[in-house]
């Protein structure tokens, strides 16, 4: 029992490493059905994991036997579990709906895919679990890895984009350590857990403020906070499908869990707050982010496009949430990272599914017979932007609530109203692409043909195998938002005492 | 927190959730129009019935209430049937049985496509609205407010013309809006007082917010439940919205959705912000004026209308400011009037959209100017429209006279002159818009063919599937003049209510 | 010697890993070649691995090796010996991020046959033509997808 925070991330790894070998051919089943046993025990530990934190406590494992502060320390508290849960159960969904995309956009390239696929897991579920700093470090840099690999997939100007991504997330990277650095300087500890009762007691020095504003700006980068974000929208937009619903909805939520993490945990909340003003900052930073993510979203006219400058806005959303550094805030910010997870991945499912039928994903493209020929794919799209929008009762109305709640606690009116302003962007771009997907567009009332045209367009909804998955993540998002007092009450309530 | 003695049940929640239970079905036989159109009657019958045992336990002030689970941090998602909530639910219910009725009258008469989608969006709507009853909190009011925006969103873009998809953009804009600006009311309400429960007398308290912020606030709401119920300025997404389908205009952009705006200002006012605080803090003079003023001005842009549905339209967001001006009275006549007038006008006005309806179904008329003559063609169905006009001008034999009565003497029990002088201005501007098509209907000769024989010789009533419901609600409009408190005990509901709001002490 | 001076004197490895650190983002961000970008890269984090060692440097010790000539329990007798490993792992996390920058830069020539930014510029805005130009993507019945 007491070895379940190292075999989640393990699992993930060795897996990967296994995964690579193989032939390298389309028909290659093994990489794939390696990955998703990884995937799937990973969840299970992580379920175990998070039953055996809520019920007993968090556990603080240490590896190879090294007492920290030598040694790493891997700590499983209930929000970490939580995480964990989040991160392999959505990948798991979102591998098999990728299964048959993979095999036609990447082609033999099977086995690395698959690796990277694992890898990049891997390394997301160790920075959730890890307590220490630098060890942060390096599994934030194996996701980031596998990540660009994985992004470099898909059409050409993937790789350029994915290089661009390289540059900046390595900058990214260095800073951080740059900042860890300072800190090890000015505190001479990298464990969390110590750094947390130290912090408060060395004087604040110029070093100290310059470790905090280093790390948030490293890991803003990673999460894409505005105006750091320039890589995301072409680096989603180029790559592979399946790659970036994978990459997508957990790569920049771990850095925003970083983020949350650093602030609470590490720094004094009251050091970050009244110190530096560095979650005002982050505040304002998460707020322009909103509305710059939404005006261009509302822009773009590919669909995968339009998600990724929402992805932009979404962790927008977050950075304000850490911003209000209130625990309704923070709350807030967990649970919309938490809930964007999902949605995201079952906009980009669609997003797939609409190349795999239709071959293309262009808005204006899209017209009424999309309705009738892939009628749940549909039903899935509009599940999913409702949430987006934050319409209850689904989940993004939610986070949107305690985000809200925080917002009116904190006195912070531009906030709240940067919040409302944003749902009505939101409501523009989704209702668009539902306009488009639902009614005609030539403005004809309807006609006797009409009926038998619809008859006659012919089913092509996608397989069970994309079907399924994708239903399953529309289904879970109203689930989680009947389910979301229960998530507050026994993972995020706790780590914010302060209620 | 409730005033009113709780007991479970499920009662409310199934009474929600049987037309919603529907939807699946009614897709499901999409193909068998006979199958699905039962399906429609049979829940909205239950339903109906479902919600009329919740009236003796209400009457008594015992309200049913479940509480289904934990929505969010410390706010339950609970429905509970209080008097005020059965009394909305059972209008709601009541009358979609007959626009039941006449929906398939007049889907088929008209031949419609997408029937299936439509009866499935009409019976979501039902189970938001009702739910909207139900709720008993803030929280669960929201959810189902914005529920009932997106389910009644395809009824408005029905046709898929351009204009109707501009109309439910307008729409969506308008009550997402709305909805937005509740929630952060709403998140203000629960840090100031912890709770969200709607309780007689109001959450709030003096002091617990500025004077200021308080107004603010208010305004929110305003905004928030005003834009469905058509306060001006933010009415104009309603007569753009009679591009839908007749039934829908009569049930929902006259009883179903636009009164749940109406109910959810009489339940900001009643149960959240409760008189003394809108009284203190001069909230109601705030109310006073926005409906006072969108009575005269809607009525006079209904008289310019000539397509009967946008006059119709109009005279809606002009009464639905009546039962907002009823609760900005804060005496006991002027909230009576205001609830007395959300059953009234809904009978009457449901009325008047089935006799459009009938007619443009019948005829393929809906310009006022073209219907000279039509009532000998359509004796009944002008006879209905005829009863509806003289309820709305607030004339008796019709159930109009009656609330109408209430909020003229409540605004003189205020001492609020201006007001009277508006509601009767208002019955004159709505004698002036209805009896001219009256008049036409019944005195004037119809046009002339070219053979010398009239337009309208040949032409009989409608199908019955649609007189028969108007004929009915034309009735029950009389019948409740007479008898308010029979069978449902409107008017006993609503001095109960009233009583529960103002805390005072009439015994029953 | 002047304050100042001394400050800068008292750090002078300091400032030689900032000169670094700043040729390596002038590198990374503003050459046009993409293969300098990389070697950019190498010197950027190289900078920080420095920065480490420098920071574990004190006078009169020696390498964290024990020594039995030498007091282990006397701090000042040995280099502290935490950052050295960490940036063990910090070389091969670099290294590792290299390769897949190598990587990339192949697959962008194999491409493109340019790794010149201002030509790549040139030509993602003028794509070929997309893959699939069919105005109806809508299968016909029976068709096959």
């Amino acid at each position: 029992m007491n070895h379940i925070p190292v075999l989640i991330p393990m699992v993930l790894l060795l897996g990967s490493m296994f995964a690579v070998f193989g032939r390298r051919s389309q028909e290659n089943y093994l990489p794939f059905l390696i990955a998703l046993g990884a995937m799937g025990l990973s969840a299970v530990f992580s379920i175990i994991g998070m039953v055996y934190s809520v019920t007993e406590g968090p556990i603080h494992y240490h590896l190879g036997g090294w007492q920290p502060p030598m040694g790493i320390e891997l700590i499983l508290d209930p929000l970490a579990a939580f995480f964990c849960l989040m991160i392999t159960l959505v990948a798991t969904v979102v591998l098999l709906h990728g299964e048959e995309r993979v095999r036609i956009e990447v082609g033999d390239r099977i086995p690395a895919y698959y690796s990277s696929a694992l890898m990049l897991v891997g390394g997301l579920t160790g920075i959730v679990l890890t307590g220490d700093l630098f060890n942060l470090y390096v599994f934030l840099e194996i996701s980031s890895l596998a990540s660009y690999a994985l992004l470099a997939t898909g059409r050409k100007p993937a790789a350029v984009s994915a290089f661009r991504y390289l540059i900046l997330g390595t900058i990214g990277a260095s800073l951080y350590l740059l900042g860890i650095g300072f800190l090890f300087m000015e505190v001479g500890s990298l464990n969390m857990s110590e750094l947390a009762v130290m912090i408060p007691e060395v004087p604040v020095t110029a070093g100290l403020s310059a470790a905090a504003v280093l790390i948030v700006i490293g890991i803003g980068l990673k999460m894409a906070l505005f105006p750091l974000h320039g890589w995301l929208p072409d680096a989603y937009t180029f790559a592979s499908s399946p790659a970036t619903t994978l990459v997508a909805p957990i790569g920049t939520k771990v850095a925003a869990y970083v983020l949350i993490r650093v602030f609470l945990f590490l720094f004094a909340l009251d050091f970050m707050k009244e110190g530096i003003h560095l979650t005002t900052i982050v505040g304002w930073m998460g707020a322009a982010g909103v509305i710059w993510g939404s005006v261009m979203a509302i822009t773009q006219r590919d669909m995968k496009r339009m998600l990724a400058y929402s992805s932009v806005a979404q962790v927008g959303y977050i950075a304000l949430g850490i911003g209000l550094a209130n625990p309704l805030g923070l709350i807030g910010a967990v649970l919309h990272a938490f809930a964007h997870c999902f949605m995201k991945a079952c906009l980009f499912m669609v997003q797939t599914n609409f190349l795999h039928r239709l071959g293309h994903y262009d808005i204006s493209r899209l017209d009424h017979r999309t309705r009738v020929a892939m009628p749940w794919t549909c039903a899935a799209l509009v599940v999913a932007s409702l949430s987006m929008i934050g319409l209850p009762p689904t989940i993004g109305f939610f986070s949107k609530w305690y985000l809200v709640l925080g917002c009116v606690e904190e006195g912070a009116w531009i906030f709240l109203a940067v919040l409302l302003l944003s749902t009505l962007l939101n409501a523009v771009y989704f209702f668009r692409v539902l306009e488009k997907v639902y009614l005609r567009s030539d403005g004809k009332a309807y006609d006797e043909g009409d009926i038998e045209a619809d008859q006659a367009t012919p089913s092509c909804e996608v397989g069970a195998r994309m079907l399924y998955p994708t239903l399953v993540l529309a289904g879970s998002l109203l689930v989680l938002g009947f389910a979301n007092a229960w998530i507050v009450a026994h993972f995020l309530q706790p780590m914010f005492p302060v209620w | 927190m409730s005033a009113y003695e709780t007991y479970f049940s499920t009662v409310p929640f199934l009474a929600m959730i049987v037309s919603a239970v529907a939807v699946p079905l009614i897709v499901a036989f999409g193909r068998k129009p006979n199958l699905r159109e039962a399906v429609t009657l049979i829940a909205a019958v239950i339903k109906f019935i479902l919600v009329l045992t919740l009236l003796p336990d209400a009457l008594a002030g015992r309200a049913a209430e479940w509480v289904l689970f934990e929505i969010a941090e410390g706010i339950d998602f609970s429905l509970r049937a209080d008097p005020f909530g059965v009394f909305f639910a059972l209008i709601a219910s009541g009358l979609w049985i007959l626009t039941s009725c006449y929906s398939i009258g007049y889907m088929r008469g008209h031949a419609e496509k997408k029937q299936t989608r439509y009866f499935a969006s009409f019976a979501l709507s039902l189970s938001a609205t009702i739910g909207i009853a139900f709720s008993a909190n803030l929280l669960t009011f929201i959810v189902f407010y914005e529920l009932l925006t997106l389910a009644t969103y395809p009824l408005v873009v029905h046709s898929e013309s351009k204009k109707a998809i501009a109309a439910g953009r307008q729409y969506l804009a308008y009550a997402l809006s709305a909805g937005l600006l509740m929630v952060a009311g709403m998140a203000w309400v629960y840090m100031a007082t912890g709770t969200l429960e709607f309780t007689p007398g109001g959450i709030l308290e003096e002091g617990m917010v500025s004077a200021s912020g308080m107004k603010f606030l208010f305004i929110l709401f305003l905004i928030g439940v005003g834009v469905k119920s058509g306060i001006m300025p933010l009415h104009s997404w309603l007569p753009n919205a009679m591009v839908a389908p007749t039934p829908v205009s009569a049930l929902l952009h006259a009883v179903a959705v636009v009164k749940s705006g109406a109910f959810g200002i009489v339940r900001v006012v009643g149960f959240v912000f409760g008189p003394e605080v809108m009284a203190t803090y001069g909230l109601n003079i705030i109310l006073a004026v926005a409906s006072g003023a969108t009575i005269i001005l809607a009525s006079l842009i209904a008289l310019q209308q000539t397509n009967l549905k946008r006059r119709l339209a109009y005279s809606t967001v002009g009464h639905l400011s009546y039962i907002a001006l009823g609760a900005s009275l804060l005496t006991t006549e002027g909230f009576i009037g205001g609830m007395m007038h959300i059953s009234t006008h809904a009978t009457m006005k449901i009325t008047l959209f089935f006799c459009a309806g009938a007619i443009f179904v019948h005829t393929h008329k809906s310009d006022i100017r073209e219907l000279d003559g039509i009532g000998r063609a359509m004796p009944w169905t002008l006879g209905a429209f005829t009863i509806g006009s003289l309820g709305l001008v607030g004339l008796p034999p019709v159930n109009g006279f009656i609330s109408k009565w209430f909020l003229v003497s409540g605004s003189i029990e205020a001492q609020m002159w201006p007001l009277v002088v508006v509601l009767l201005l208002s019955g004159l501007l709505n004698a002036a818009y209805f009896f001219p098509i009256v008049y036409r209907a019944f005195f004037r000769e119809g046009e002339k063919r070219a053979d010398g024989r009239s337009v309208w010789e040949g032409v009989g009533e409608a199908s019955p599937w649609m007189v028969v419901p108007l004929t009915l609600t034309g009735a029950m409009s009389v019948f409740f003049c007479f008898f308010p408190d029979i069978p449902f005990r409107f008017f006993t509901i609503a001095t109960r209510v009233t009583q529960d709001i103002m805390g005072g002490g009439l015994p029953l | 010697m002047p304050e100042w001076l001394e400050y800068v004197h008292d750090r002078y490895a300091y400032w030689a890993i900032v000169f670094l650190m700043i040729i390596g983002l002038y590198g990374m961000l503003f050459k046009n070649n993409l293969h300098k970008k990389v070697v950019g890269m190498i010197i950027f984090q190289n900078s920080m691995i420095l920065l480490f060692v420098t920071a574990a440097f004190k006078w009169d010790a020696t390498v964290p090796v024990r020594d039995a000539e030498i007091d282990v329990n006397v701090v000042g007798n040995y280099l502290n010996p935490l950052p050295h490993t960490l940036m063990l792992t910090a070389i091969v996390v670099g290294v590792a991020i290299v390769g897949v920058a190598f990587a990339l830069l192949i697959k962008i020539y194999d491409n493109y046959g340019t790794i010149e930014e201002d030509e790549l510029l040139e030509k993602l805005q003028s794509p070929a033509p997309e893959d699939d130009d069919s105005e109806d993507s809508f299968p016909s019945k029976g068709g096959s997808v």
